[in-house]
């Protein structure tokens, strides 16, 4: 109906700084950046001549920290990177570990694991379908989607203790085991879910303000999403296949029937639609777990303290985000000698700048929030 | 065309109408909110509140044993304890047990280090004060009985 | 002729414009705030008062209470100014609005082009407060309200046209009086209905179209800088001046204050706040518009819909 202002040939335009920009500093304290993230705009009346982010407001040395902790004080962590999938970095921390001592994980600990971190996944994915609504001006379909996600950290809560920052995962195993309320519990959400979704369907992906505001807006051409080092539904949506999952498939992913959402478009409403399916995706994987929940230990035995042999291990897992990796190296001390994190949203971000030239600032907004970043995971 | 115009625009309406039938349908809903303090939500079994030291059932002293696995497990160094043995016990017993609950994370490491339960978490979550002194330096021995009352004075 | 009895009139009704405007806010706020809540689950205020009701009265004296922080490089003059030029012309702009037949603070022959005309001066306003607080947000929230000015308030004046048509008069009591012959306008005009009602949320500057305040995007636009009493008067104004526009939309399309059983004043409350409530609706269930889709809307929807309204109008009166 309306026709889009700028054409997503992004690339080609080439822009010069001027002394006498207006310039924009969008953050680190503003209610669109969801968190201290600092963008620089040249401006040309709304439009967006370049954008730079600055990073690093809430560095706090992550790797360097895991240098100083023994393996197993580093796991509490890994919930305060990326807050909102912490189970997802939970599994990665604890699969390296296990990969490097080679110990064994019982089937049961395997499939609370995924039964979890599936659960995670969706209260991520409801949190940003909420915080992107909020960043398009629509206030509603965020606490509609936080009255389902309360639900689910009222589970997850019930489980592991926390509602956010969950330190569940243990080396071999679980921290705790399922009983039958929250097995049941866990059935009671599913089945919510599949009468919420269409009703997310029907207040927002219909609408034709919401359809006008992320059609062709914010477009990632195929050739530049490996390039820029994508993963994730920022990936997906730009018509790559590639999750983790199944790529490199870890845990008991490889048994279990679910499909990888693609969306073909590259826009803001494919990144929407991808994240929308991967909820049901991820319903189905959960549906799954609980029907072949097998009976047997949550752990298997480790020693107290966690000596790696000498080496190096790389683990890759897919977090809500995208692709998340830690490369390890031990000298066989009770210390890691090294930790890297490869971390989804900072690949992510790297695109922003180019997507952002020749926007208008609200599509600069709701480019940023479709990236789905969270900022404490950027800067670790 | 025109007719492709219409058709957007009845098109466009009728979403519009939707969305607005969801909205209107959510405020004949009743509210999830749960008014604190006249009501209170309920607490999950595993609630993980500060830590505490869980007492032994016969003497009412803490299971403790002042091993230190805590203090190592702990990833913050929150933890601060200190023991000796009392006259004629066979193991020893805490003479002091700190927790800086300022810097703890609540990630349970300490209560699954301890090799006799003694740790458990508190249920405690109407936590907040004026300075952070109290909370800086809390006295976990202050709520059970300890075998060197009597020696104190 | 000025005689004591037209002295006391004069009187009260600024009494009485004063009191609509000052309760109409008390109320309006604590209606959207517990609408909002019960579209998102939630209960909205239910603390101070009977459910809540007295809630703006304790924000509005916090908000009094606390001091008005000037930028150091703001215009002084403009950024004062700017709030009071917001607020007085929604106030003049009840004179002419009549709640039922006799209740009318004055009758003026041409009181809708005077409520239109003061209208704009609204925006005037939002352009003040945008450029004096030299931030540039506010500076970009203003640009974009004068920025959509025109494509809202062609189609507005070309929905009212026809009513004008039917009516014969600018009066909005006689355009009432009117339609007490006859039928409510809004059925002879479903689609100028339609259209006004797009266009007062634009001219309110409510969601979907407040991107002259845009909080997800320039934190809170135009009135980023104030504070206190001078950000209270803009959310008074903005409130009002809802108020104005539904109680128009009500005399020139809904009969303003005919229907049954109940006296005049009671029907037209009734249908003012039918229209703040719809307006309610859009805002907690519609994301935002962009600008420039906005500004193709107005020019490439709204505007050649109405005109071809008001042209079939005026053909068919014509040919009666």
């Amino acid at each position: 109906m309306f026709e889009s202002q700028t054409a997503p040939t992004y690339h080609l335009e080439t822009v010069e700084e001027q002394e006498n920009d207006f310039i924009l500093n969008l953050g680190p304290q503003h209610p669109g950046t969801h968190g201290v993230l600092r963008v620089i705009l040249h401006m040309d009346g709304e439009y967006i001549l370049t954008a730079d982010p600055v990073l690093g407001y809430g560095h706090r040395m992550q790797e360097k920290i895991a240098e100083n902790m023994t393996w197993s004080q580093v796991l509490p962590y890994m919930a305060r990177m990326d807050y909102l999938s912490a189970l997802s970095y939970n599994q990665a921390w604890v699969c390296l570990v296990e990969k490097m001592c080679e110990y064994e994980v019982p089937r049961r600990a395997e499939y609370i694991r995924v039964l979890t971190t599936e659960l995670n996944r969706i209260s991520s994915h409801l949190l940003w379908f909420g915080a992107f609504l909020l960043d398009l001006g629509a206030f509603t379909p965020f606490l509609h989607a936080f009255e389902d996600r309360e639900t689910l950290l009222d589970l997850l809560e019930s489980l592991t203790g926390s509602r956010l920052t969950y330190c569940f995962f243990r080396f071999g195993g679980v921290g705790a085991d399922v009983d039958a309320a929250f097995l049941r519990g866990a059935q009671d959400f599913v089945k919510q879910m599949h009468t919420k979704l269409p009703r997310y369907h029907e207040l927002v992906t219909g609408n034709v303000i919401f359809r006008e505001r992320t059609r062709d807006v914010g477009v990632i051409l195929p050739f530049d999403t490996w390039g820029y080092g994508l993963s994730g539904p920022v990936l997906r949506g730009s018509g790559e296949q590639y999750d983790v999952r199944t790529s490199e498939p870890y845990s008991i992913y490889p048994e279990l029937d679910f499909n990888v959402p693609v969306e073909q478009s590259g826009d803001c409403l494919a990144r929407y639609l991808v994240r929308l399916n991967e909820i049901d995706e991820s319903l189905k994987i959960i549906e799954q777990t609980l029907a072949n929940m097998p009976e047997g230990p949550i752990k298997s035995k480790v020693p107290k303290i966690i000596k790696p042999p000498e080496g190096e291990a790389s683990m890759a897992v897919e977090t809500p985000r995208g692709e998340l990796m830690i490369y390890a190296v031990s000298d066989g001390g009770k210390v890691p000698y090294r930790v890297k994190y490869r971390v989804p949203s900072f690949a992510n971000l790297s695109i922003f700048s180019k997507m952002a030239r020749g926007q208008l600032l609200a599509d600069a907004l709701a480019i940023l929030g479709s990236l789905d970043l969270v900022i404490p995971e950027i800067d670790r | 065309m025109m007719t492709s115009y219409a058709q957007d625009i009845i098109t466009g309406l009728s979403s519009l109408l939707t969305g607005m039938k969801v909205t209107i349908k959510t405020m004949f809903t009743k509210g999830h909110t749960v008014q604190w303090p006249r009501q209170t939500a309920q607490l999950p079994l595993n609630f993980r509140g500060h830590i505490r030291l869980v007492a032994n059932d016969s003497t009412g002293f803490a299971k403790c044993i002042a091993c230190g696995s805590c203090v190592r497990a702990c990833p913050s160094n929150c933890i601060e304890v200190k023991g000796e043995k009392p006259e004629g016990a066979k193991k020893k017993s805490p003479t002091l047990f700190r927790l800086d609950f300022t810097k703890c994370s609540l990630c349970g490491l300490c209560v699954e280090s301890c090799p006799v339960a003694a740790i458990t978490f508190s249920r405690d979550y109407a936590l907040a004060g004026l300075t952070s002194e109290p909370f800086a330096a809390m006295n976990l021995l202050d709520e059970v009985a300890s075998p060197f009352a009597g020696e104190e004075q | 002729m000025i005689t004591e009895i037209s002295i006391m009139r004069t009187l009260l009704s600024i009494l009485g414009i004063t009191l609509v405007v000052g309760v109409n806010a008390i109320f309006v706020v604590w209606f959207e705030r517990k609408v909002a809540g019960h579209m998102q689950y939630r209960l909205g205020p239910t603390e101070v008062g009977p459910a809540g009701l007295l809630q703006t009265v304790a924000d509005g004296l916090k908000l009094v209470s606390k001091q008005i922080i000037f930028p150091q490089s703001a215009d002084k003059p403009i950024f004062i100014l700017a709030p009071i030029i917001c607020l007085v012309p929604v106030f003049i702009a009840l004179l002419p609005v009549p709640f039922s037949a006799t209740w009318q603070a004055h009758e003026l022959d041409m009181g809708l082009l005077l409520v239109i005309a003061l209208g704009l001066l609204n925006t005037l306003g939002i352009l003040l407060a945008g450029w004096g607080c030299d931030n540039k947000y506010a500076l970009l929230g203003a640009s974009r309200a004068v920025a959509q000015i025109l494509a809202y308030k062609i189609p507005l004046l070309l929905c009212i046209l026809p009513i004008i048509l039917l009516a014969g008069t600018f009066s909005l009591r006689e355009i009432v009086l009117v339609q007490e012959q006859s039928t409510w306008f809004a059925l002879y005009q479903p689609v100028g209905f339609l259209i006004y009602l797009i266009a007062i949320t634009l001219e309110t500057n409510r969601s979907p179209f407040d991107f002259a305040e845009a909080e997800s995007e320039l934190v809170a636009g135009f009135h980023t800088e104030y504070s206190g009493m001078m950000f209270s008067l803009f959310f008074l104004a903005e409130y009002t001046y809802m108020l104005v526009a539904s109680a128009i939309a009500s005399i020139l399309f809904l009969g303003g204050w005919l229907g049954p059983f109940f006296p005049g004043p009671v029907w037209m409350l009734i249908k003012i706040y039918f229209f703040l409530f719809l307006m309610m609706w859009f805002r907690w269930t519609f994301p935002r518009v962009r600008v420039d889709q906005m500004l193709s809307f107005g020019w490439k929807i709204l505007l050649p819909i109405s005109l071809l309204n008001f042209l079939i109008t005026a053909g068919v009166m014509a040919a009666l």
